[in-house]
């Protein structure tokens, strides 16, 4: 048996040709096409986040020694379903003083922001939604939409712990946006390429080796340490942080508006894991996915479920942030760390090194960055504390 | 290479529908039994005090300024990015000024204390 056949273009050509012999022709078909593509898209991504909570509720249970949810199907693998299915049904409350408009129109947002940057992410070689060639830029564009939704609901709920919310959305996510384009930007100027197909195919050298990871650590540390607050997540949850503003911009929402929200906050992890993926894992590269291409799905999805993985167990290891410590290690530390790799990075491809050399110079660059930031953050924090204990213990006499 | 921005608009057609959809199933499913007393606003129980719609604190508009320099900097970057293989080296240290130039405006944001979160 021929296995480059197994593929998932075999099953478009079939598909195609199944149209073209009941008399359907290509303008139409495309746009056919299309829309089975955007629907097939759609729900793979519904369907992903029933597993990803119950993923991360049994991860975190696991991490704090609890059992999870256990109890609604095997495993407790329902209890997403159930969970879904309540919230469908449960009454929808809208305070009267709510501004109506904005107030509905944020949880719609919120899911049509994660939704569309779906459409640029590639499964597998040429198994994307569709390959532009501004695809960093179009995820950072529909990214960014995200704050805005958050936003709007803070400020529609005419709630004060909603307000709170709705500005600490403003200030983190607009702040971690920086570093995180910074790190995208890093790849894109090594692979030469802005298409996610094309980055995830130019680190398919050296077996493995070639993965972006690998030769940039420093980038991708920055790429998670923006990621985990793009996404909202601990140590980064400051803008729904239980304990501060009890639920913080959604804390009006009920229902199915409140369900619409925790979609769009797992589908997000989930999506900036697969754009971590595929920027600095190397997509779906894989052994012997040159010869058996539908093994790149495979690929693609265990290496976003390992990052998911990551991302969840910082979640339940962490504490929370303060405010000022989250700004600081954005605009103090993530920035000047972005922008002092990004110019080494384009001075040390330019020196015209041969392959793999130019890989390890590479590494050492961001090696050195990455021990020599941290060590400079150490001494700035041992500082801080030093001055901050200096300031309460009164001076003793000096013998 | 234009037509594909034909499945991103109807992605985004589906994409926008959906969650409407969803709100209408809950709608037909979901008991309607408001009162005055649900549909106040939950603060803990406490009664809200004053206006809440109030002024942004200063220091917001601190940080969006500095966010949109740095965001319109990467999108300028990014071409650059791009291009990088074809550049020559002048092209090259032209855009490293640029980045330093930025570098600059950060520092000095920092001395003047802008960074510090009040």
């Amino acid at each position: 048996m021929d296995w480059s056949q197994i593929d998932l273009r075999m099953v478009g050509a079939l598909w195609n040709q199944a149209w073209q012999n009941a008399g359907i022709t290509p303008p139409l078909l495309t746009v056919i096409n299309w829309v089975v593509a955007a629907v097939v898209l759609l729900l793979v991504g519904l369907n992903m986040v029933i597993g990803l909570i119950w993923l991360e509720r049994k991860i975190a249970a696991r991490i704090q020694d609890r059992l999870g949810p256990n109890r609604v199907g095997p495993f407790g693998l329902l209890q997403t379903v159930a969970d879904a299915l309540k919230l469908l049904t449960k009454e929808d409350i809208t305070p009267t003083e709510a501004d109506r408009i904005t107030y509905n129109l944020a949880p719609a947002l919120a899911v049509f922001h994660v939704l569309m940057t779906l459409a640029v992410i590639p499964f597998a070689d040429g198994v994307i939604g569709a390959d532009l060639n501004v695809g960093v830029l179009y995820i950072v564009a529909f990214g960014s939409m995200g704050s805005m939704a958050a936003l709007m609901a803070g400020w529609a709920s005419n709630n004060k712990y909603a307000l709170v919310g709705g500005f600490r959305v403003v200030a983190q996510l607009l702040s971690y946006e920086i570093p995180l384009v910074f790190a995208m930007m890093i790849p894109v100027l090594v692979a030469g390429t802005m298409r996610m197909n094309g980055l995830a195919q130019a680190q398919g050298q050296f077996g493995g080796l070639g993965w972006y990871v690998w030769v940039m650590p420093c980038a991708f540390f920055i790429f998670l340490a923006a990621t985990l607050a793009e996404g909202e997540r601990a140590p980064f949850d400051l803008l729904e942080a239980e304990s501060e503003i009890v639920a913080g911009f959604n804390i009006e929402y009920s229902g199915m508006k409140f369900a619409w929200f925790f979609l769009a906050f797992f589908l997000n992890s989930w999506v900036l894991s697969a754009i971590g993926t595929t920027l600095f894992l190397g997509g779906w590269q894989g052994p012997f996915v040159d010869r058996i291409p539908a093994l790149g799905v495979v690929y693609f999805f265990a290496k976003t479920m390992v990052m998911f993985w990551v991302l969840a167990w910082i979640r339940a290891t962490f504490p929370r942030l303060r405010i000022d410590q989250m700004m600081d290690f954005c605009w103090k530390f993530l920035v000047p760390l972005a922008l002092v790799l990004l110019v080494g990075t384009a001075i040390l491809l330019k020196l015209g090194l041969p392959s793999p050399f130019d890989g390890l110079a590479l590494l050492v660059w961001n090696l050195v960055l990455l021990i020599g930031g941290f060590w400079l953050l150490g001494k700035a924090q041992h500082r801080a504390v030093y001055a901050s204990k200096r300031a309460f213990t009164p001076q003793l006499p000096r013998l | 290479m234009l037509e594909q921005y034909g499945f991103i608009g109807i992605l985004a057609i589906i994409a926008f529908a959906f969650p409407f959809i969803g709100l209408a199933v809950a709608w037909l499913l979901r008991p309607k039994r408001p009162n005055p007393l649900k549909n106040s606003i939950y603060e803990c129980g406490v009664e809200t005090i004053g206006e809440t719609w109030v002024q942004f604190r200063a220091q917001y508009y601190l940080f969006a300024l500095i966010f949109v320099i740095f965001d319109i900097e990467a999108i300028f970057l990014f071409p650059f990015a791009v291009a990088f293989n074809q550049l020559t080296l002048f092209a090259v240290f032209e855009a490293i000024l640029f980045v330093l130039i930025l570098a600059v405006g950060l520092i000095y944001v920092w001395r003047k204390g802008a960074l510090e979160w009040q």
